[in-house]
């Protein structure tokens, strides 16, 4: 979204005087190879070999260890932030680097992440990501294993606030050696999907999965999207049917248009339903099982904001949210599955936000309401677990959309640039996270709350 | 010697057809917000809220058929022209049709009875008026005289075609609301009806008060959840008052009809209104081809006319002569209907229709019936609000009913409704449906 502040801060001066320019990330493209660059696969853990195999089997250049005296054209670059040009020669860089440390037991195996993570990530490419590879300190019991383990979130956090342009590091905290998981997990992280997720944690468990189509993963699904006219809901609408999915388009009345609109451009059904209504949970999922049969994939984003401080705020404002945002999900959920219309490895992905997990001034009602959802996420996902049902969210934070354009411009700068890619996602960002959590080869990704916020400040 | 019949020459069976759902934009006071949105506008933001509710982006249908009553001379092809800016399959075919207010529903019988001979598999009918982005005409004069210079051979000829233009002849023809034969208003025409029936004042704001209730009523139920897509920031009918009376109403000056005598208000008339509706029709195997359940089937229908000009009969009593018609051709009686759709042009349309036919003589004399066909339960009447609520963007009002009443009677488990529709000059169209 561009105003007068972007541009000048954007502009060729602003560049010259050492303003810090956002980097224009690197965006998933259907078909395209997942990194545009070689990938070092190196730490000796449990998962490299299988890894590297199958970034081979994708025809991406894999190098197990890295040189960092091979000929490069200019060694300043890198983590430091120095001057990169713009005709930077990406092919003499690293794609990405993923690092699996899992099989770290001591303190001392962390020094892998100095010895070999220091010269590679001198060597990053532009928008390269580093995912770290450990175990679930959860299924270790020795207290130095699961230090040991544990300090990698730390450590995955820090280089996530080191990388510029673009580059993004996130750590995946395997089950033992069950490896699809790690595959899916890894897959998203190393795309252009999770452009905008940084500086994230993500545990898979043993959960087998695998995704039929490469290109069109959700192929054959049926996904219900609420809160799909405008905005994020609309995107993450636009971005299901691009993997495969049937939507089916929901959204409030007074929003008829836009939805028909979705639509019809994805060549979906629109379903105008309020979803606070009684008869909401009844009438969405009779609309699915008659036209479609089955709901494989519900995303429950239909959400609103009526901020005001709690000293001031009153019955309808608090009312309004907790039914929109929380009370809605609840419902919808029950409804789909009381009737049975969700079959087993179906999914479940609730939007939250970064303001249920720090809190957000004059937003009590709203961040109640997102807490709650990851509540939901919390207690469902281990209920419907036997079911290989997953139950996840993704937390947005500063997403470029109509309604953070009407933030005041102070407080808009500042949640748009303190974060460490300094710059505000876009919806897209938060449609591809949950497309990927609703993918077939997502099954061991059950439980979790995904930020997608560019590793923001708030709630860090 | 003629060539054998083919098989399907000798005996056609015809179909099923059922009502699958349907499609209105909001309808809106004339000069209000959709002062600006033309016809073609209109009719393509109902289609493609239809063909969203129904998953039918890019698909072929068999055929769409609409039309306008207020229509531009731009617009002769304003269906196909539609269904090209739509999101349906561009070799979607489509045709125009018009009969005054009877335009939607007779669009609707037209593709019915495609689909019962077989000749189509689905397809859409739908209607549109917009009483604000009306046609102006040239005045006849200076049409004469531009076609006259058009066809000059030479300049002296030219000029002398032009000369002939007088000043007053550039003054533009405004579109009037009159009936070309007598020049009289709708309003005026069943003003006099009205009177010789002796409808009453209270009786027709009583009528225009339980439109605006169970309209209001149906919009708060979520009614309409699947019968309405929200256009150009409207989401509900902007004529709908849900608290108006029949107290309010009594408040309101006549505008029709003379003296002391004059009943008829704008509360108890219809206002000039902007809309358009769509209505999705198939057979049950299409329908089941598309997971889509019928709302109800399209069973029969019935067009009439009087003589309105010549004659002594009221220009809106056509349907009282359509509906016995109906009756005969379906073995029922006026009482075996479970809803009924009586379109308000006016409040004072539906109560001499339902007066006419309680007379015996009008019956016997009129109707050529020995018995009177009686009165009908009130409470099945207009159930979910109808023209004088709603509005009546003339085309569009069969739309509306149509799917109104299909989806009434899918929510009600079955039951039998009646629509009777009202037309210019003179015409009523009805029509029967089940479920």
């Amino acid at each position: 979204m561009t105003d007068l502040f972007s541009t000048i801060i954007g502009s060729s001066v602003a560049r010259r005087v050492g303003v810090p320019q956002p980097t224009r990330l690197r965006r998933y493209d259907p078909g395209a190879p997942l990194c545009e660059a070689p990938v070092l696969v190196a730490g000796g853990g449990r998962f490299a070999d299988g890894i590297a195999g199958w970034l081979d089997g994708l025809g991406i250049t894999t190098i197990r260890a890295f040189d960092p005296q091979a000929p490069e054209p200019d060694g300043s670059h890198g983590a430091d932030g120095s001057g990169r040009s713009d005709d930077d020669d990406t092919a003499a860089r690293l794609g990405a680097v993923v690092l699996d440390l899992s099989e770290a037991r001591d303190p001392g195996d962390l020094d892998a992440l100095r010895v070999i993570g220091a010269p590679a990530l001198r060597s990053l490419a532009r928008n390269a990501r580093v995912v770290v590879v450990g175990t679930d300190p959860s299924t270790l019991t020795e207290v130095s294993h699961v230090a040991t383990q544990r300090a990698l979130e730390g450590a995955v956090r820090s280089i996530g606030k080191e990388l510029r342009h673009g580059a993004t590091a996130n750590l995946v905290l395997a089950h033992r050696d069950s490896s699809d998981g790690v595959r899916s997990a890894a897959e998203f992280l190393l795309s252009g999907r999770s452009a905008y997720v940084d500086g994230q944690v993500i545990r898979v468990d043993d959960r087998a999965g695998a995704n039929p189509d490469a290109v069109r993963p959700l192929a054959g699904k049926v996904a219900v999207v609420t809160g799909a006219a405008r905005g994020i809901g609309a995107e993450i609408a636009r971005v299901m049917a691009r993997d495969g999915a049937t939507v089916v388009a929901v959204d409030v009345p007074t929003a008829g248009d836009s939805l028909a609109a979705v639509a019809n451009e994805i060549r979906g059904t629109a379903l105008q339903v309020d979803v606070t209504a009684a008869e909401a949970g009844r009438r969405i999922v009779d609309h699915a099982l008659s036209r479609h049969g089955a709901i494989d994939i519900v995303v429950h984003n239909a959400g609103i904001t009526r901020d005001k401080l709690l000293v001031n705020i009153d019955e309808s404002r608090w009312g309004s949210v907790m039914a929109v945002n929380l009370r809605s999900i609840l419902q919808l959920n029950e409804a789909i599955l009381e009737r049975g219309a969700m079959p087993d490895d179906g999914r479940i992905v609730c939007v939250a936000s970064i303001a249920g997990i720090a809190g957000n001034r004059g937003q009590t009602n709203y961040g109640a309401s997102k807490a709650g959802v990851i509540g939901v996420v919390d207690a469902l996902s281990t209920q419907l677990r036997p079911r290989r049902i997953t139950v996840n969210a993704v937390a947005p934070g500063f997403i470029e959309t109509d309604m953070t354009a009407r933030i005041p411009f102070a407080t808009r700068e500042f949640g748009r640039r303190m974060n460490s890619l300094q710059q505000g996602g876009t919806p897209r960002d938060v449609a591809e996270t949950i497309a990927w959590l609703a993918q077939p080869g997502a099954a061991a990704v059950t439980g979790q709350v995904v930020r997608v916020c560019g590793q923001s400040l708030l709630g860090a | 010697m003629a060539a054998p019949a083919s098989p399907r020459a000798a005996a056609r069976d015809t179909r099923r057809v059922a009502v699958l759902g349907g499609n209105r934009i909001p309808f809106a006071r004339a000069n209000g917000p959709y002062a600006l949105a033309s016809n073609q506008d209109m009719l393509t933001a109902a289609v493609d809220g239809l063909v969203a509710r129904f998953g039918l982006a890019g698909e072929r249908v068999g055929e769409v058929v609409a039309g306008a009553v207020l229509k531009h001379s731009a617009d002769f092809n304003l269906t196909r022209e539609t269904v090209l800016g739509s999101r349906l399959h561009p070799t979607t075919p489509a045709y125009d049709v018009q009969q005054a207010c009877g335009t939607g529903l007779e669009a609707a019988i037209l593709v019915a009875n495609k689909i019962a001979l077989g000749q189509i598999d689905s397809g859409i009918a739908g209607g549109v008026d917009s009483a604000s982005d009306a046609p102006i005409a040239v005045s006849e004069g200076l049409r004469q005289g531009l076609l006259a210079a058009n066809r000059a051979k030479s300049t002296a000829q030219r000029l002398k075609a032009l000369a002939s233009i007088r000043p007053t002849q550039l003054i533009p023809a405004i579109p009037q609301n009159v009936e070309p034969r007598t020049g009289l208003s709708m309003g005026e025409h069943m003003a006099q009806t009205a009177a010789q029936w002796g409808i009453t004042r209270e009786a027709q704001d009583e009528l225009a008060a339980a439109s605006h209730q169970h309209l209001a009523a149906a919009y708060e139920r979520g009614f309409f959840d699947d019968l309405v897509t929200a256009y150009l920031g409207v989401s509900k009918d902007t004529t709908l008052r849900p608290d108006t009376s029949t107290e309010k109403l009594a408040a309101l000056k006549p505008v029709f009809g003379k003296g002391e005598g004059a009943t008829m208000t704008a509360g108890n008339s219809t206002p000039l209104t902007d809309g358009a509706s769509a209505v999705l029709l198939g057979t049950e195997e299409w329908a089941a081809e598309h997971h889509l359940t019928p709302l109800a089937w399209f069973v029969d229908a019935e067009t009439a006319a009087v003589d309105y000009v010549h004659g002594d009969e009221g220009m809106l009593m056509a349907p009282a002569y359509a509906v016995p018609r109906l009756l005969a051709r379906n073995g029922l009686s006026l009482q075996d209907f479970d809803f009924y759709e009586i379109h308000e042009a006016f409040a004072a349309t539906v109560l001499t229709t339902l007066a006419a036919w309680e007379d015996p003589d009008f019956c016997r004399g009129r109707l050529g019936v020995d018995e009177p066909l009686g009165s009908i339960d009130r409470t099945r009447l207009n159930v979910n609000g109808s023209s004088l609520a709603a509005g009546h963007p003339f085309a569009a009002t069969g739309g509306r009913i149509l799917a109104s009443l299909a989806k009434q009677l899918s929510e009600a488990g079955g039951g039998r409704g009646l629509i009777s529709i009202c037309a210019a000059g003179g015409q009523g169209v009805v029509a029967i449906l089940e479920a």
